[in-house]
Formats: C-alpha cells, structure tokens, sequence
C-alpha cells in the first residue's frame, strides 16, 4: 500500500485475482420476517372466502354468466367496442401529434388556437362532450363554406353527424387529442436538443429531422402513456351512452339485462370482455415498449470481452494516428 | 459552382478565403456575445480558437453553419454568405431548403457528441448521405466502412452509441461529419467531455484530418494540439479577438495581458 508511486495502490491492487486471497462465502442467519408471512396469510385466506362465498351467492347468477358471455349479441358489442377504441385512438393520435407540434410552434396565434383546444376539451367532461356532439346536428344541420355575405361557396351536408357510431368516434377522438397532445409534447420536449442541432448541421430538413430523429426517440416517452390512453379509451367507450349509443358492449349488456332482468351477471360478463381486451393491450404495450428502447440501456453485443471493447482496439486501430495524442 | 460570383469582392491573395468574418456580431437579448469579430481562414489551414468559457468561441462557431444568426457583419464560407443570399446590395434570408444545402457542405463536431441514440454507428454515419444527398444505400454503406476504418473503429458499425465509449462517440461523430463530403470541419470543443485518457484518440483522428488537407476550425482548450497542428491562432474573451497570429508564438510569447492571464492558468 505504501509506495511511493501514488498511482500504485488504485492501479495495482484491483486486476490481480491471482494474488488475492481467497474470499469466503459469509454464513449467516438470516434476518427472519415473520410478519410477512402473517400479511401474507391473511391476504390468501381473505382471497379464498371471497371466491368460495362468491360462487355460492345466487345473486351473481353464475349460470347467466356461462350463458352469455359467448352470446353472438354480446361478441358483436365487443367488436364495436373495439372498433370505437381504435378509430378514436387513431384519429386521436394524429390531431394529438398536430397539436403538440403546434404548441411548440414559433407562431403565437398557432400556438393559442392549440392551447385553446386543450384547455376546452381538457376542462369540461367527455361524457358532457358526448352529449354535446349528439346534438350537433341540431346546431349546425350544414355548414356554408364560401365566401361571406354572397352565394359563392360550397355547402357541406352534415347528415353523418346524425350516425350515433360516427359521432361517438369524433366525439372520443376529439377528446382523446387534447391528452395525447401532451403526452406527444412531453415526448418531444424529452429529445435533447443535440439531436435537432446534428440532424440540421448534417443538412437534414425540418420534416426528416422530426421523422427520422426526433420522433423515434421521442416515441420511448410517448409509448407508455400512450398505452394507458387505448385501455382508458376501452373503458372511455362505454359512456357512449350518452349519445345515445347502446351497440357498444357495455350497452348491450345493459339492454339484454334490462329484458332478462339479471343486470349483475351481464355486468360480470361485459366486465370479463373488457379485461381480455385490456389484458392484451398490456402484452402488446410491453412489446412496443421494447422496440422503441432500441440504444438505451443496452449491453454491448460481444459480452465476452467486456472492458476489452472500451480502450484497447482505437489506439492499435487508428491508421492515421502519427504519434501519441500531442498533450504537453 | 457559385463561389465565382464573389470571388472579386473577397479576392485578397488570389484565392478565396474558406471562411471570411467581417465585423461579426451577435447579440442575445441585450448581451453582447460576439463584437465585430474579423478573421479569415484560407482553404486547408487549421484555425484554433481558445478563450475562457463566455468567450463568444462556440457562438462564432454556429454562426458559421448559420445554427446561430449573425447580427452584425458579414460571415460567409467559400465566397458565400452564410444565410443569406445577395442580390445588388440586398440580402435575403434563406429559405431552409437553401440553408440546408449550405449546411451540408460544412460538417460539425459537438462537445457533446449528438450520435443519434436510436440507430447504430453504422446508420448514424449514413443516415444524412442517404436521406440528404440521396445516396444509394449501398454506396453509403460502403464509404461509411471506409470512414470507420479511418477513425479506426472499423469493427464498431454495429454497435449503439451507448455501447460505445466517448472518444469512440466522438470518433464516430466526425466519421458521420466526414460522410457528408464537407469542405470544411468545425470543431465545438471535441474533447471537453471526455475522461482525460480517451482524449488522445480523438485528436489523433483530428491530426489525421488536418494532414489530409481538410479544412479546420476547432474550439478547443487542447493547448498541444493547437501548438501541433493549427496554423492560426486565435484567443477570444469578452466576445472580441483579443490576439491571433502563430499558434507557437502566441503560446509562448503572448502579447496582450488577457491572454497571458488566460495562458498562465492553463498551461
């Protein structure tokens, strides 16, 4: 330990697994948590009761539930439920991706008509947003585009605004677009401005520095919250009742229960469709997650020379390295 | 191409200077970062610029690829004015499709290196040839492996840049710099966010460069490779040039109090 090099014991003493002396495995008694355990137990057995008490209630009416939870009705409602899902998510996306890039715009007008936005549909609740556009058609029958005040102009008809599926699907995409405008903003704000400089100072245009820089990194941040935001949509869809919508799965179940008077077990079967459907979202999130973590957090490709890869190769590889680095 | 057009307003000794500063200045907000700087580097030479932190010497370095707009002055790179084109006596501001062709004829280095985290050292050198220039793919694939034997990271095309150390970044940066063809290389402070031990690669390859002819601007506080390889020296503080000339004799022999304060405490 004490030479005089002062640089001896820090470089000498780590890479010498020859000379170190054997180390030992430490035997001891491990700390004991009993309460654990105790915690543990009383969760499992609560758990059991719960499930044995349960399967005996007549209430739940286990039979309905075997009986319509593979019902051609209720399968059909799935499938429009998730066909709400994801037309609004889509259209969400993009009018999200538009606003987010439009609040970090240099044009102030630009940039408040898109805060406006959020700040309406953020502020008021969907299912009142819902009802709203059901009754659109009565505010704006059509729309006159043209010039003011003469009879120049085309007139745009807005009788699809009357289709309670097409109106659900603008209604929750409108939504929709005011909260993945910040998670897209959050998303592009998170790419270090470097990223921007290199791709501009290499010649890269607006467009292609969004596209193939910015965006790709930004999607690491964005996909998490995105995935959130199509299992809350899931669940966001069954207030379509509010336009009324009833082909949806909540809205059918509802309607069969209201016929067969057995809403408890039709609740449990529309609830089993929404966790199957969520239950895969969350696997393909995990997936997609992966995908964009492409360079972060990575080990190097050929483990088996792990320190070697750092240091050693560049000074024997540098073809046009005259002479040692010239540090006086 | 278009270097002829102006080539008799900047004629001095024959040839056009690489880069040309007039009375260079740049204002943030009511902070003066850069006062009527003038200097001229010919094609082929090394310009080092040193100066304590706050000098102005990166600003003036992005103003050179117009990342940063100039105020004041007249900055312009092979006969051209940076950001602007000159019609009679008027300037226009550039379109970005125009700023963009000039900027790809100057390649950058950054302190910070900004590889693209996302793709592989090998997609991050060949990313700009292919989407900028429209390269066929295999071509710049193929100058991108020269590009990497020349850095001497041959082997490394494949690998992420955080699986790669610094000097290795850095050395990729200027490969991908390089792949653009430039005419000429700035250098913002290449070294400053290395490990001391990793720093002498990257000047190697910068040394490299230098000998082959290319054309160097380096922010730099490597006060070796200055006196080894630049042939201008400049010293900046406060924005201004406060003295310039043989990187040797200004190292050894400087004139002004403030660069001898400066040179007291790094060297």
């Amino acid at each position: 330990m004490s030479q005089g090099n002062p640089a001896g014991p820090a470089t000498g003493a780590v890479p010498s697994p020859a000379g170190a002396p054997p180390s030992e495995p430490i035997k001891a008694i491990k700390l004991r948590h009993p309460w654990r355990i105790v915690f543990a137990v009383v969760l499992i057995l609560l758990f059991v009761w719960f499930i044995v008490d349960a399967s005996q209630r007549s209430a739940y009416g286990w039979q309905y539930v075997g009986k319509y939870v593979f019902d051609k009705r209720i399968s059909a409602a799935a499938l429009v439920t998730l066909q709400l899902t994801i037309y609004s998510m889509v259209i969400g996306v993009i009018l999200g991706l538009v606003l987010a890039v439009m609040r970090l715009s240099p044009n102030p007008v630009v940039k408040s008509v898109a805060w406006l936005y959020l700040w309406v549909f953020r502020g008021t609740p969907v299912y009142v947003q819902l009802v709203f556009w059901g009754l659109f058609s009565l505010i704006y029958p059509h729309i006159f585009l043209g010039v003011p005040w003469t009879q120049m102009g085309v007139t745009l008809d807005l009788g699809f605004m009357q289709n309670a599926f097409i109106i659900a699907i603008v209604g929750l995409a409108l939504n929709e677009a005011a909260y993945m405008a910040e998670i897209v903003r959050a998303g592009l704000l998170s790419v270090d401005s470097g990223q921007e400089e290199a791709a501009t100072a290499l010649g890269m245009s607006w467009w292609q520095t969004m596209t193939r820089i910015v965006i790709p990194q930004a999607m690491r941040v964005i996909i998490p919250p995105t995935g959130n935001e199509v299992i809350s949509m899931l669940k966001t869809t069954s207030l379509v009742a509010a336009i009324p919508l009833t082909t949806d799965l909540y809205g059918v179940a509802r309607d069969i229960s209201a016929v067969t008077y057995t809403p408890i077990p039709l609740l449990i079967v529309a609830s089993l469709w929404y966790l199957l459907f969520t239950s895969i979202l969350m696997v393909g999130q995990y997936f997609l997650e992966k995908r964009f973590s492409r360079g972060v957090n990575m080990r190097r490709p050929d483990n088996k020379e792990p320190a070697l890869a750092t240091g050693a190769l560049p000074a024997a590889g540098a073809p046009d390295g005259n002479n040692l680095g010239g540090k006086g | 191409m278009s270097d002829a057009t102006q080539r008799d307003t900047t004629a001095r000794a024959g040839v056009t200077p690489m880069v040309l500063a007039e009375g260079v200045s740049k204002s943030f907000g009511s902070n003066e970062v850069l006062k009527s700087i003038s200097l001229s580097v010919r094609p082929g030479e090394v310009l080092c610029i040193i100066g304590p932190s706050g000098s102005g010497k990166s600003t003036f370095l992005r103003c050179i690829n117009h990342l940063e707009r100039v105020d004041a002055g007249r900055l312009s790179v092979d006969g051209q004015v940076v950001g602007y084109r000159q019609h009679g006596d008027k300037l226009y501001e550039l379109k970005p499709k125009e700023a963009s062709r000039q900027r790809r004829e100057i390649g950058m280095v950054f302190q910070r290196f900004n590889l693209f985290p996302h793709m592989t050292a090998l997609e991050n050198i060949i990313e700009a040839p292919i989407r900028v220039k429209g390269l066929p793919k295999a071509r710049a694939v193929e100058r991108a492996n020269e590009l990497l034997v020349r850095v001497g990271l041959a082997d490394k095309g494949d690998h992420y840049p955080s699986q790669l150390s610094g000097g290795q970044q850095q050395r990729v940066a200027i490969a991908r710099a390089l792949a653009m063809d430039p005419k000429l290389m700035l250098f913002d402070e290449p070294t400053s966010a290395l490990d001391p031990e990793l720093v002498g690669e990257v000047l190697d390859v910068m040394k490299g460069l230098a000998a082959s002819g290319m054309t160097m601007v380096v922010v730099t506080h490597e006060m070796g490779f200055a006196r080894e390889v630049a042939d201008e020296l400049v010293f900046m503080d406060g924005g201004v040039v406060v003295e310039s000339g043989d990187p040797r004799e200004v190292l050894a022999n400087p004139q002004h109090q403030r660069t001898q304060a400066f040179l007291s405490k790094v060297l």
